[in-house]
């Protein structure tokens, strides 16, 4: 199983749950099986099966856009972490 | 030592910029590759943002936008805002700072010193809730100026004509350069200029993982991607934790004998991760500021752990 981190903003849709475990060796598998555990969360960062411009969304400590996208493996040991998009690093 | 210092002119603002190249040696992880860092602490108030307040007011002033003596007010979490502030004292235009409620104290204190007034926005809600805030009071007064480095073209611009050609000339071979992401500015300015000179090069961008306690968004739409940012010339995005970005930090004063900020420290831990993994070349880090406005928070000399649970709360960077 990996875990999936859940930013504050989206816990509504996970009952409170900061992290839900998931299967699938993708990003795109992970993340089918976080939405069909939680379906709201489906709408609310993706539309037509493409991920909002307001998330980001990480493996371990990369972002998944430089990889390959949600196509980029997951192995039971990563941590794919969602994130708001947001000002920051800056000043 | 330097071949020559020049004859002395003009004032303060005059020595933004050309700052200096460091090689880390002592930093490297292996004999094939070299790592550089570029000093942004040696400008006049410590940190890179000089270069972008100078060239968003000296623009806005040369185009009549900012008339003599009209206020300015601009969302900061320090740096950015001590920099106008300075410029403002300056120039003659007294300056407001929207600041996040949990930044280090030394940011208020040298606002102050500056003559700037602080506005202060909840912590809770980040750099976002800042500036909101700051978006929402200029709005309600005309009379304001708003330089807003967020999507003001100067703040790039500046990078491509200055912090670019600089990182060009003292290390003319680079292969990758690695910055704190914040606006985008840096790293699309400088990446500009390094994909024109150098078209294999690879720019990565570093960010903090952003603690709990400052992820105040009420919804996802309330996300921000900084329009100053031009995403397609990052070639990899790394997510650092306070921990390790402390990590860093400590590590380039014990070993290099650098005093910076918390950004460099992460952007030094990306550095030397992405050094490691590269057979040979050579990787440029931008060192965003010095560690004085990072004093009060004692990252140097704390426990670790304790340190990071406190972190968690605060916009250091």
């Amino acid at each position: 199983m990996s875990t999936v981190r859940i930013p504050p903003v989206l816990r509504q849709d996970t009952d409170g749950s900061r992290t839900v475990e998931v299967t699938g060796g993708t990003v795109a598998g992970a993340l089918d099986d976080l939405f069909a555990q939680h379906p709201a969360l489906r709408d609310r960062v993706s539309s037509n099966g493409t991920l909002s411009e307001f998330i980001n969304v990480y493996v371990n400590d990369r972002d998944v856009r430089y990889r390959d996208g949600l196509e980029t493996p997951v192995g039971p040991e990563d941590t794919i972490i969602l994130l708001p998009a947001m000002a920051g690093g800056g000043r | 030592m330097p071949a020559t210092v020049g004859r002395a002119s003009g004032d303060l603002l005059t020595t933004i910029g050309a700052t200096p190249m460091v090689e880390l040696r002592r930093l490297t992880p292996h004999d094939g590759v070299r790592l550089f860092g570029k000093l942004e602490g040696a400008n006049p108030t410590g940190s890179v943002k000089d270069r972008v307040a100078l060239a968003m007011i000296g623009s806005a002033r040369a185009s009549g936008t900012l008339r003599p003596g009209q206020a300015i007010l601009e969302p900061s979490s320090g740096n950015t805002g001590i920099s106008l502030a300075m410029i403002g004292r300056l120039l003659g235009h007294p300056v407001r700072i929207v600041l996040p409620d949990n930044t280090t104290r030394e940011r208020e204190q040298l606002l102050r010193l500056y003559g700037a007034q602080i506005i202060p926005s909840p912590g809770a809600e980040g750099s976002n809730g800042a500036i909101r805030m700051a978006q929402v009071l200029a709005r309600a007064d005309p009379s304001l100026f708003m330089p807003y480095q967020y999507g003001n073209p100067d703040n790039p611009r500046v990078h491509e004509e200055t912090t670019g050609p600089e990182i060009l000339e003292q290390v003319p071979e680079v292969d990758v350069f690695v910055a704190g992401l914040g606006t985008g500015g840096t790293l699309t300015g400088v990446g500009r200029v390094l994909k024109r000179a150098r078209p294999g090069v690879k720019i990565i961008a570093v960010e903090p993982h952003p603690g709990e306690q400052v992820q105040g968004l009420r919804s996802l739409q309330e996300g921000f991607v900084p329009p100053v940012l031009d995403e397609t010339l990052l070639d990899d995005r790394y997510l650092v934790n306070n921990r390790d970005a402390v990590v860093g930090l400590r590590r380039l004063l014990r070993d290099e004998a650098i005093f910076a900020g918390l950004s460099s420290g992460a952007a030094v831990a990306v550095a030397v991760r992405v050094a490691r993994e590269m057979a040979s070349g050579s990787v440029v880090v931008l060192l965003a500021d010095g560690g004085w406005k990072y004093l009060s928070a004692e990252l140097w000399t704390r426990e670790l752990d304790e340190l990071s649970d406190e972190l968690e709360g605060s916009l250091l960077w």
